[in-house]
């Protein structure tokens, strides 16, 4: 034993045992929200049981488990529960209740003592309500217009159909609410800001107002006229619901209008289960966000994010290479340009937040202020340029991200040998040409890497996000049908800001937490793969000039 | 067609054009590449021109002077001026008010205030700057309240014209003070919406508290005025001054030179005296007496210059005590007028040899100080929004400047000493940038902040440097490389995952976790050690021919399961041990045991999650480091017959150790500017310790939370801007410093 650690064995073990944690941290952390992303779209089972209240009487229970922890029974106590136990720790169970609008509350620790057995009753249904969260309950009747339409064992079937029918009437009063109704509330708007900057350049006469005046009546004719086919696809709408008993006993009336899906999860075999997952995966990638964002999907903010990081690369790409090739191929190489280098190379490990408050207080506040006044003055005091968006957010990522550019770029840049050049010279071309036609098309892979680098490094930052542009709700994507198409004053969504947002500010954490675990998951692939991309195109670079290096 | 000579031509021009387009190329890349590195300073500078006016100095400029209006009609009491800093207006003792211009003097109006005829006027009393409210005792016990108006209409050419005028907020008839007809020498006025409340010294010696609340009849609109008072407790000694706190609930009562008697006047039928303090050394006397905006602290003036800072302060009983709480560097003369700013926290005062200051209490600074005329200064007052002073002289001008204040409340003291607020029980660090109430006193003190940055990166540098150090060593050095083509990617994917994953699982799932399992987080800190050398000892023993079978390099993937077992069991003896030891609740046990507090989000979770955050950073730079020392030291060492352990301690860590120090260094200058994870993973309250348990407040952090809500142009704003400048410097020294180290270490193997 003593020569062994006089032989110094045991630091090596020490040493190998620090990248073992270090390993065991990556996977634990990759496994983690995988694990927990994944699982979020699988359909749960409802588990109905019993629990003793605080004065001895037995409530029913019905609801999902979502968790169970190891807990000193201390605390518990402490918290107000009646637990007689000689063991300092118990098992807790959270339990999803659903039904917020007719318990309160939807999430609650429940301890494993005072519960009875877990039963799975096949008949409990879910239901997916587009407000109050899920709803779980016995399907007891569908009713249309109150009256009762099918009972028991025909309830469900019938169930299905009338779902169906209101999913479809839901999906042209959305269509008009947000598409034909925003179109016009758009074209006043228009009208508005065109008429003050009439006004303001003093050109408003007669005819222009009466002009604008007639448009404005034939939008207010338009806009009466979808206002009377919403009021009746509204009639509509409401005329079928569902009745269920809800765990304390109570029959309670769901309409139908509010409601997305419902299925009976104890009843489901795995090709249903698995088929759900998918289209639940699929819904989360395409649909909107509902309820503060706890539930429906993130299309808003991996659209928001991948515009902004084209829209970043687009600004970062040329600026990037041009400064990597006038530091590498102009510039005279001195200790000046060995400093700029330094500097350059160092502003990469800057905190992001410190891009964040300059991109505020230069682009938002000064550069955009400075655009308001001289091209919009019709719309002040509200702000167009002059308050954060997604134009400002790239501008700033592409700050923050083009040392990482231009580090990659001369990197590139170095490798490739002179003899290459000097051949291009010889034959009489100009070092533009030298640059354009040989160099540059050589160095593409390294611009390759650091553009993939900067995005990775772009989709995952949050931090300067939340001072230029990111938003919990945008109301509209900065990309749509209305002239100029591309709209880079407006705010947008972020997956990054949206872990942070519904992880934290929300009002529901709980309800929100698979969903943030479900982004998380996503953002990180997206990521991992962006940089594996990144190394494995670095390493066939390498292998590329290590042919040439001999020649 | 073939004629050799247009051939030639095209050629040339060819030529030409490639040459052309040779140098516009060179221009655009050196054009653009040096215009991308101005871009890239900018940043810098832009930080540095929001956070200069911060600490730019007092100027006051613009100096006007004229004849004091009016001049001829008696004395001076009082000074004011509307908030555009257009008109002012100067109070007389024989009741004339007359309304000038600030820049030129001009006359805007004089008005003379309604008294019954053959009544002298014995006293005067302005209330709290900005309700305009001021009045006039007279010698028949009675007293008028006047206000004043400033009426804003725009003429035809949308140009702005104030009309200042004087009102009667409580009627034109003077209101009867004293029952018994007795001159008032003393008064004391504060008026707002809910009422007006006075305070008079009669003649006799009788201070009397009166209470006016107007109330509007809801059907006729009549107007009623419910009047209440008292008589309160003589105060010894002759009554210098008197001043009612804007809230109308304290008076304060100068007296016999040194003292100060404080009332509690709340109600207005039963004051109560509380007590009375000397303010003021025994050879000195008050000379003058003001009271801060907000109506918390008094400023005291004395015959030798000095001012001091005194307000209530509470202690354990609950009872109010006046307190001294700073004093200021005083003035050369004796103190012959003060005068708070309207909404800030400052003050001027001017003396016996017409020197006039601007101080500051919150910031405990003199800002500014020069000489005014020739003489005394006679009265002073600063415009409504602190940008101008009004300043009447014994040499019988009025001196009127501009002053460009913005920022008093920053200086040395108030960023980072520990400053006594107002209603505090005693001298705090706090950060505080925003309150629900206007008189609110700023509270930025960035000494919570820093510490917390420090404390943050402290407690991730604890676990990241160890680990970091060691998975470089062995990664370079020791690891296979077969292992080392999947493990360096491996931890460097983990420098690429967004921080605001890390947070939300530090924040979320590690933080109840940790709670819950605390004496099994601790144990595993020492549960792992032992585990792997349990582990690395048994592999020592056992038999070769099982050993043999793993290639040396390859002790990291054996101990990978080790780790997972250490700490699977570690959390397995942590719950029996808390219910052994700390009655099955370690966090509880220490909060109501040990006194320790113990939040859930605290810099425990911090320390792990943004320690994992960066031992990514600090292994490559270090392996890098250590795999780039020659190969032929290594070999040479171990012909020598020394062990691999041996080789590494002797010759590879001293020639790698610069670039272990510069990877520390990045790692460090990463931990400090880190924001998301100690956002989501601390409850970001700005507290003042060090303990494990608790969470804190960085600067990272407080920007990201503070600055969409801080107003453009502000104090708060542009500090928030020092914060990210103080961010960005340190980080950028730090990284230089260590890219410097790093240079050069390169350049010394290169040559090997």
């Amino acid at each position: 034993m003593k020569t062994w650690i006089k032989s110094g064995e045991p630091w090596i073990w020490a040493t190998a045992g620090g990248i073992a944690i270090a390993l065991v941290a990556v996977l634990g952390v990759l496994w983690l929200t995988a694990a927990r992303g994944l699982l979020h779209f699988w359909p749960a089972m409802v588990a109905e049981t019993t629990y003793v209240e605080k004065d001895g009487s037995r409530i029913r229970l019905i609801g999902e488990i979502k968790e169970q922890e190891e807990v000193a029974v201390r605390r518990l106590i402490e918290s107000g529960f009646k637990i007689e136990s000689t063991d300092k720790f118990t098992t807790r169970y959270l339990l999803k209740l659903g039904n917020r609008d007719v318990h309160g509350f939807d999430f609650k620790w429940y301890p494993a003592p005072l519960l009875s057995e877990f039963t799975y009753p096949q008949d409990l249904i879910t239901v997916e309500r587009r407000e109050w969260g899920n709803f779980y309950g016995h399907l007891k009747a569908v009713k249309e217009n109150g009256q009762v339409v099918a009972e028991g064992v025909a309830a469900l079937p019938e169930l299905e159909r009338r779902i169906q029918r209101a999913s479809e009437l839901f999906q042209k009063i959305f269509h008009i609410e947000k598409d034909e109704i925003g179109d016009l509330n758009y074209e006043m708007e228009r009208l508005r800001l065109k008429e003050k900057k009439l006004q303001l350049q003093g050109k408003l006469d007669e005819p222009a107002r009466t002009g604008m005046e007639k448009e404005r009546e034939a939008l207010n004719g338009k806009f009466g006229a979808l206002q009377a086919r919403l009021e009746k696809l509204r009639g509509e709408i409401g005329r079928d619901s569902l009745s269920a008993e809800v765990m304390n006993g109570q029959i309670v009336d769901v309409p139908l209008e509010k409601v997305a899906e419902a299925y009976r999860p104890n009843a489901m075999g795995l090709v249903d289960k698995v088929g759900y997952y998918f289209r639940k995966l699929y819904a989360f990638g395409t649909e909107n966000p509902r309820e503060a964002n706890t539930e429906g999907g993130i299309f808003p903010a991996i659209f928001g994010t991948i515009m902004m990081v084209v829209l970043m690369s687009i600004l970062v790409m040329p600026l990037g290479v041009i400064a990597a090739v006038y530091m590498r191929e102009y510039a005279k190489q001195g200790p000046l340009i060995r400093i700029i280098r330094i500097a350059v190379n160092n502003l990469a490990g800057v905190p992001s937040i410190v891009y964040g408050v300059f991109g505020l207080g230069f682009f938002v506040y000064f550069l955009g202020g400075s655009i308001d006044q001289l091209f919009f003055p019709e719309a002040l005091p509200a702000p167009t340029f002059g308050s954060p968006g997604i134009l400002w957010a790239s501008l700033t990522l592409a700050i923050l991200t083009l040392p990482v550019v231009i580090v990659s770029t001369e990197e590139g840049l170095a490798r490739v040998p002179r003899s290459l050049r000097e051949g291009s010279l010889a034959l009489g071309a100009t070092k533009a040409e030298t640059l354009w036609r040989t160099v540059l098309p050589m160095t593409s892979p390294a611009i390759m890497t650091g553009l993939i680098l900067a995005v990775a490094r772009a989709a995952g930052e949050t931090a300067p996000l939340m001072l230029v542009g990111v938003v919990k709700l945008a109301p509209s994507l900065p990309l749509d049908g209305h002239f100029p198409y591309f709209h880079l004053e407006r705010q947008f969504m972020h997956l990054g800001f949206h872990i942070y947002d519904v992880g934290f500010q929300s009002p529901n954490v709980e309800a929100a937490r698979p969903l943030v675990y479900a982004t998380a998951l996503l953002l990180v692939l997206v990521i991992v793969a962006l940089n594996l991309a990144a190394i494995s195109l670095r390493n066939r670079l390498r292998e590329t000039y290590r042919g040439l290096e001999g020649m | 067609m073939n004629d050799p000579h247009s051939n030639l031509q095209t050629i040339a021009g060819a030529m030409r054009q490639r040459l052309l387009i040779d140098s516009l190329f060179r221009y655009v890349m050196v054009l653009g590449g040096i215009s991308v590195i101005v871009a890239i300073s900018l940043i810098f500078f832009y930080l540095a021109s929001v956070a200069y006016p911060l600490f730019k100095p007092v100027k006051v400029d613009a100096w006007q002077s004229f004849a004091v209006p009016g001049g001829k009609d008696g004395q001076t009491v009082h000074l004011a001026s509307e908030e555009q800093r257009e008109i002012g207006a100067r109070f007389t003792d024989q009741g004339v008010v007359h309304f000038f211009n600030l820049h030129d003097g001009v006359p805007r109006g004089e008005f003379r205030i309604a008294f019954p005829p053959g009544v002298a006027i014995t006293s005067f009393a302005a209330g709290d700057p900005d309700h305009y409210t001021a009045a006039y005792g007279l010698a028949d016990g009675r007293v008028v309240v006047v206000g004043q108006k400033y009426g804003t209409h725009f003429d035809a050419d949308n140009r702005r014209v104030i009309t200042p005028e004087i009102d009667y907020p409580l009627g034109e008839t003077p209101l009867e003070i004293d029952p018994q007809h007795a001159a008032i020498d003393r008064l004391a006025v504060q008026s707002s919406d809910e009422g007006t409340t006075l305070v008079a010294l009669t003649h006799d010696g009788r201070l009397l508290l009166t209470g006016l609340t107007a109330t509007t009849n809801m059907l006729t609109g009549e107007q009623s005025v419910e009047k209440s008072g008292s008589t309160l407790d003589k105060v010894e000694g002759s009554i210098q001054q008197l001043i009612v706190e804007v809230k109308q609930r304290e008076l304060y009562v100068a007296h016999d030179g040194r003292f100060i008697t404080h009332f509690d006047i709340t109600d207005k039928s039963a004051p109560r005296r509380i007590q009375t303090q000397q303010v003021v050394p025994e050879e000195e006397s008050i000379s003058a007496l003001t009271i801060l905006s907000g109506g918390f602290s008094l400023i005291v003036g004395t015959d030798k210059g000095s001012l001091g800072q005194w307000f209530l302060v509470r202690d354990a009983e609950n009872n109010y005590t006046l307190t001294h709480i700073r004093d200021f560097k005083p003035m050369p003369g004796r103190i012959t007028t003060l005068a708070p700013e309207y909404f800030r926290k400052g003050f001027i005062a001017g003396d016996t040899q017409g020197n006039l200051g601007l101080y500051y209490a919150t910031a405990h600074k003199l800002l500014w100080r020069e000489s005014v005329g020739k003489g005394n200064i006679l009265a002073a007052e600063t415009t409504p929004r602190g940008n101008g002073l009004i300043i009447q002289s014994a040499d019988g001008k009025l001196y009127t400047a501009q002053v460009d204040n913005e920022f008093p409340e920053v200086s040395f003291s108030s960023l980072w000493e520990k400053v006594w607020y107002e209603s505090y029980e005693k001298p705090e660090y706090i950060w505080q940038s925003a309150a629900a109430t206007n008189d609110f006193e700023a509270k930025f003190s960035l000494t919570p902040l820093t510490l917390g940055t420090l404390k943050a990166s402290f407690y991730a540098m604890l676990l990241a440097v160890p680990l970091a150090l060691f998975s470089a060593i062995f990664g370079a050095y020791f690891m296979a490389p077969g292992m080392r083509k999947v493990a360096k990617p491996s931890i460097e994917i983990m420098a690429a995952l967004p921080t605001v994953i890390l947070g939300f699982l530090a924040g979320l799932w590690l933080a109840p976790l940790i709670e819950n399992n605390l004496a099994g987080t601790l144990l595993v800190f020492v549960v792992l050690p032992m585990v792997i050398m349990a582990a690395a000892y048994l592999w020592h023993v056992l038999p070769e021919s099982l050993t043999a079978r793993v290639k040396p390099g390859w002790e990291a993937a054996l101990l990978v399961p080790v780790v997972i077992f250490g700490i699977w069991l570690a959390f397995r003896i942590g719950h029996p041990l808390e219910a052994a030891f700390f009655g099955g609740d370690m966090p509880f046990w220490l909060t109501h045991e040990m006194g320790i507090t113990y939040e859930q989000r605290n810099s425990l979770v911090v320390g792990i999650a943004m320690g994992f955050a960066v031992i990514p950073t600090i292994f490559s730079i270090a392996e890098d480091a250590i795999f780039s020392v020659p190969k032929h030291f290594t070999t040479g060492s171990l012909a020598l017959g020394a062990t691999r352990w041996q080789t590494l301690q002797n010759v590879i860590l001293p020639t790698a150790s610069p670039g272990i120090f510069s990877a520390v260094m990045i790692g460090l200058g990463r931990a400090v500017g880190e924001t998301m994870i100690v956002l989501m993973a601390t409850g970001n309250t700005a507290v003042m310790d060090l303990s494990m348990f608790t969470g804190f407040r960085t600067l990272a952090a407080n920007i990201g939370v503070e600055m969409p809500e801080a107003a453009v142009g502000t104090t708060h704003f542009r500090l928030l801007f020092v914060s990210a400048l103080v961010l960005f410097a340190f980080t950028f020294v730090v990284n230089t410093a260590a890219e410097l180290v790093r240079q050069r270490l390169r350049e010394k193997y290169s040559e090997c």
